[in-house]
């Protein structure tokens, strides 16, 4: 039996909306600490050579400028037994700012001039001129660099199962298709910032800086600088989207730290938007997928095969393949995942990063199966629904994507789709339906906790993970709420600060999983500190009591008739307040299990018949996602999703110029994602799915979920509408010209 | 962006003695939507920005001819939110109310939105050649980029295309740019106030240098029964044209009247040809002429790769804008 709760699971308004949207939150860039100067960086205009010359003597006569910090004039404390490395770091060696004059990457940080004022610097940054000796040949575009690809330093994808190769020659229907992803950029709305404060006294930094994780940064200074890492004191009380980008340090950090000891000034440092393009991104894919069933579409074979772009520096990889082996029952199955090495930053995770890109493809070539053995998308998926993790050989915690599949449909009414392609019409447009499942890994990672519960019944609650906008400060403070049993507005949780208990960086949907159990540990045990005190003062009244015979609520300890409140008890017991800590770990039973969150992703698109125009009008997304704790951001976290699934489908591309590996859309006039305009009808569906195994909150995650699937509901749909598989992202309307 | 002095103009007199002789040293300022960015990436360079915004231009009025002048100075949206624009000439209110976003149309002006500049990549990234920003420096699009590029009146020196939603619609409407100077008064009629590339891609339109914009007048005529803007484009606000079609009929039954078809996002300039639309007069308003005119329309068109979709896409586009009129 659920127990009945009065915050958990319950539509909650986030409890620092109120301070975002009158402006009182204070992101990276608006702390401005005494004596502050500016730092505007300089950007490389070529993508390999190297600097033969650095005339800034133009540059430091303007008055108000600092100094020009350039590869020439960097300290050398930060070149020798310097660890640049990040906890997120591929295997490689990372990236290293002005370290010498040698260019990886055309749009790489080459000088960074310091002024009182951000107008000064960006002024006098004009003035600084770069001289470059080029070396011939840029290598940049994934596809025409496949010769080079690699599988050093690359996990091994799944274990191979049967004999995808000798299944796929018999069968009755087969698909042999490539998919293709473009470069994706984050670009949250919030451009990297970093306040940089050193301190000569304790010879020690306070850093404020844009982070999805305050130990990411802490750790990447203290590294570089060869310090303690409690010398390094990292915060980031709110960010401003990172989808990603966050996850490590970037160079923006670098250049305000190490000007900030060398000027000994506090220095802020604030990305433009162009140079929101010039560090990692989503990496181009191109997968190919052989998949093959029998009459009935029980399919036969998957095989599944990908090239990552990564840099020449670092093998970032993602999991892209896998999916293949665990979505559907397929007992012929085999996987290849190789990297490409280009004259490009390293790329790195974007929301769903690798599902959201090996479900793309996945997704659409199921569909066309599906057509080419004449079944029902939906039923196809049915037909060949997986009950275990064939990857792993695991039973799932819970899984209820049938019940998603259900939902969804019922609500989109699927069964008035018609399969023949551009049967359906509305006005001018070629109707379209089209669906895909999504997945997503629900992790769970070792997290700390602290609260303190004073006698005035103010309850604080600690832990170093952060919000990137995801809504952790309202759903932490909901489950301190709910198991201390005080009200929501005597909650305040604190995240952000690298002096705070350790949490992991905030990514991979494992937030709520990973604080939000360790909130909830903490603040059990804060029940039984409690208990201890009442038990202590209170012998008479609770002289049988049993602790799980006590209920913690409305700021009372009630143990059958007897009721006691906070106050009575901390006064009694002779302590102003109550406090503990502790460390959550995940359950070794989970390890037993496959634990994962599912979608349906149902789409309907009108393509105009002349003009090829493509609209989105409707979108269902029904989620099996275990306890939703808070449905309105969860809600939001999905329409966010599907939203940028839709920009993904129809929209987004990174343009490199091959020729001088320049992003040339790099501004968000040209660089497209959805508008208001693009977004229609959204419908959420939160399907009921219980879990026990997956954490103490049975909460999955719904960080990631949401963008799975929806490019490929959409390119299934524009097939449904046209007959056309467009078989490249973005589908712009040219290609259906 | 460099340092710049700033002054507001007192008179049209005086905006135009400020601005000088000199053609890069100083820009007029209206709304500013194009040129701070250009600035900021410093693709335009001016040391004086000299601000018209507060010079008298920005009414709408009647002439005695029965048409209407458009101030330079009044914002796209309340040009295309008066009463009298949206009631005597709905193809330039629609053609206008498609471009950018709410915000743009609210800060950019009618004189500003005819000057501002082509949205080639290459053209605001200064680490690449392009002749329009640095003359003789080459063209990065012709086998770069050229999705957004011109199929029509390009030249091997430039295939940028002119961006303007408006200017679209002022070309299908005969409209005349009524411009000041130190050497006073002049009307330039609409299609010769922009100008091919050729080898001179850096010289856009037929202004002198000093010379201001003040007003923009359009004739009695304003199509308001039968006309209609296509914008086809990636996405439903915030994006320039792939292509577009201004269309406009005047029909006696099925008869063709009179009729206009200016075509944007394919040229260096709004692309207008009166001598093809003349051979239509006087035919039935068909989708069979129609196909006949959008293939003389665009004979010669040319391709560079990205935008030969372009081609067959602006050929069903002004059918489409033309039926549309026609059924409206």
């Amino acid at each position: 039996m659920i127990a009945e709760t009065k915050y958990i699971g319950k539509p909650t308004r986030r409890v620092d909306g109120i301070k975002k949207v009158t402006g009182n939150a204070e992101y990276s860039a608006e702390f401005n600490p005494e004596h502050l100067v500016h730092g505007y960086i300089i950007n490389s205009t070529i993508s390999k050579g190297k600097i033969v010359a650095v005339h800034d003597e133009e540059a430091l006569k303007v008055p108000g400028v600092r100094q020009v910090f350039t590869h020439k004039n960097i300290p050398i404390e930060v070149k020798i037994d310097s660890d640049y490395t990040d906890p997120l770091a591929p295997p490689g060696n990372p990236f290293r700012p002005f370290y010498d004059e040698n260019i990886l990457y055309n749009g790489q940080p080459v000088a960074l001039i310091i002024a009182d004022t951000f107008e000064t610097a960006a002024y006098a940054s004009g003035l600084v001129e770069i001289e470059y000796e080029k070396d011939e040949g840029c290598e940049v575009d994934l596809k025409a660099n496949l010769q080079n690809a690699t599988r050093e330093d690359v996990p091994d994808p799944p274990e191979p199962r049967g004999d995808a190769a000798k299944a796929y020659d018999s069968s009755k229907y087969k698909v042999d298709v490539e998919y293709y992803l473009p470069r994706h950029y984050q670009n949250p709305m919030e451009t990297f910032a970093t306040v940089a404060i050193w301190s000569e006294e304790e010879q020690g930094f306070t850093i404020y800086d844009k982070i999805q994780g305050v130990g990411s940064s802490q750790q990447y200074i203290s590294g570089i600088f060869n310090l303690e890492k409690e010398k390094v004191r990292v915060l980031s009380p709110f960010v401003g989207g990172g989808f990603g980008s966050g996850l490590r340090p970037q160079y923006q950090l670098f250049c305000a730290a190490m000007a900030s000891k060398v000027l000994k000034l506090p220095v802020k440092v604030v990305m433009t938007r162009a140079q929101m393009f010039s560090f990692g991104h989503r990496p181009a894919c191109l997968q190919r997928l052989k998949l093959s069933s029998d009459k009935s579409g029980k399919l036969e074979s998957i095989t599944h095969e990908a090239f990552g772009e990564t840099s020449r520096f670092e093998k970032f990889n993602e999991t892209v393949v896998d999916w293949s082996g665990m979505m559907y029952q397929c007992d012929n199955v085999q996987f290849d995942y190789q990297l490409v090495p280009l004259d490009v930053y390293t790329p790195m995770d974007m929301r769903a990063p690798g599902g959201a890109t090996g479900m793309y493809a996945l997704e659409c070539a199921i569909d066309e199966l599906a057509i080419e053995a004449g079944v029902d998308p939906l039923e196809f998926r049915l037909i060949n629904y997986a009950d275990r993790d064939q990857n792993e050989d695991k039973p799932y915690s819970s899984k209820e994507l049938r019940a998603a599949f259900l939902k969804a449909s019922e609500s989109f009414g699927w069964d008035k789709r018609n399969a023949k392609p551009g049967s359906m019409e509305a006005g001018n447009s070629l109707v379209g339906y089209g669906m895909a499942t999504g997945v997503w890994e629900a992790l769970q990672q070792e997290s700390a906790a602290k609260a303190i519960l004073t006698a005035e019944g103010k309850l604080t609650v600690s832990s170093g993970t952060a919000d990137i906008g995801t809504g952790t400060y309202t759903i932490m403070s909901q489950i301190a709420a709910e198991i201390v049993g005080v009200p929501l507005e005597n909650v305040e949780f604190q995240l952000g600060d690298s002096s705070l208990p350790k949490a992991p960086i905030e990514g991979g949907s494992w937030t709520a999983s990973s604080v939000g159990s360790a909130v909830k540990l903490v603040c059990h045990e804060l029940q039984k500190k409690i208990f201890g005190y009442a038990q202590q003062s209170f012998p008479e009244e609770l002289k049988y009591a049993m602790f799980e015979d006590a209920q913690f609520s409305d700021r009372h300890l009630s143990v059958k008739s007897n009721r006691l409140s906070y106050s009575e008890i901390l006064a009694a017991s002779g302590n102003n307040s109550v406090e503990v800590s502790v460390n959550s770990q995940p359950a070794d039973d989970r390890s037993k299990y496959s634990c994962y969150s599912h979608s349906c992703v149902m789409v309907e698109v009108h393509v105009d018949k002349d003009t090829k125009m493509i609209t989105v009008p409707r979108v269902v997304s029904a989620i099996a996602g275990g306890k939703i704790l808070n449905p309105k951001t969860a809600e939001s976290q999905i329409l966010g999703g599907i939203t940028w699934g839709i920009s993904m489908a129809l929209e987004e591309e990174g343009m490199m110029d091959s020729r001088n590996g320049r992003i040339m859309n790099a501004n968000l006039a040209e660089y497209h994602v959805a508008v208001q305009a693009d977004v229609q009808d959204l419908e959420v569906i939160f399907v009921p799915e219980h879990d026990e195994i997956v954490n103490p909150l049975g909460a999955k995650g719904l960080g990631e979920i949401g963008i799975v699937g929806v490019a490929s509901a959409i390119c299934n749909a524009i097939y449904n509408a046209t007959g056309k598989r467009v078989r490249e992202l973005p589908i712009t309307l040219d290609k259906l010209v | 962006m460099n340092n710049i002095s700033y002054n507001r103009a007192e008179s049209v007199k005086n905006a135009s003695e400020q601005f000088g002789t000199d053609k890069e040293m100083s820009r007029f300022i209206g709304g500013g939507t194009n040129l701070l960015d250009l600035m900021k990436y410093r693709v335009e360079n001016p040391e004086h920005l000299i601000d018209i915004n507060h010079l008298d231009l920005s009414e709408v009025e009647n002439t005695d001819s029965g048409g209407l002048i458009l101030g330079a100075t009044r914002t796209n949206a309340d040009t295309a939110y008066h009463e009298e624009v949206e009631k005597r000439y709905p193809l330039l209110s629609e053609a206008m109310l498609s471009a950018a976003s709410a915000q743009l149309r609210n800060m950019a002006t009618n004189g500003g939105n005819l000057l501002q500049r082509t949205r080639c990549f290459y053209f605001y990234d200064t680490a690449t050649p392009c002749n329009k920003r640095e003359p003789g420096s080459g063209c990065s699009a012709l086998e770069g980029f050229n999705r957004l590029h011109a199929i029509l009146g390009e030249s091997e020196h430039c295939i940028a295309t002119h961006p303007s939603d408006m200017a679209v619609a002022l070309a299908a409407l005969n409209a005349t740019v009524h411009v000041d100077g130190t050497s006073g008064k002049r009307s330039i009629p609409i299609l010769e106030f922009h100008r091919l590339p050729g080898d001179t891609p850096h010289i856009e339109t037929s202004l002198e240098p000093g010379e201001i914009i003040t007003g923009i007048e359009l004739p009695e005529k304003g199509f308001a029964k039968n006309y209609h803007y296509l914008k086809v484009r990636d996405r439903p606000s915030y994006a320039f044209a792939l292509v577009s079609v201004a269309a406009a009929l005047e029909l006696d039954n099925n008869t063709i009247k009179d009729i206009r078809v200016a075509l944007g996002a394919v040229a260096h300039k709004p692309w207008r040809e009166p001598s093809v639309e003349k051979e239509f007069i006087g035919e039935d308003a068909t989708i069979g002429n129609f196909e006949k005119l959008a293939a003389k329309l665009t004979e010669g068109a040319t391709g560079y790769g990205d935008n030969d979709f372009k081609i067959p896409l602006i050929k069903k586009s002004i059918v489409r804008a033309l039926t549309e009129a026609m059924n409206k």
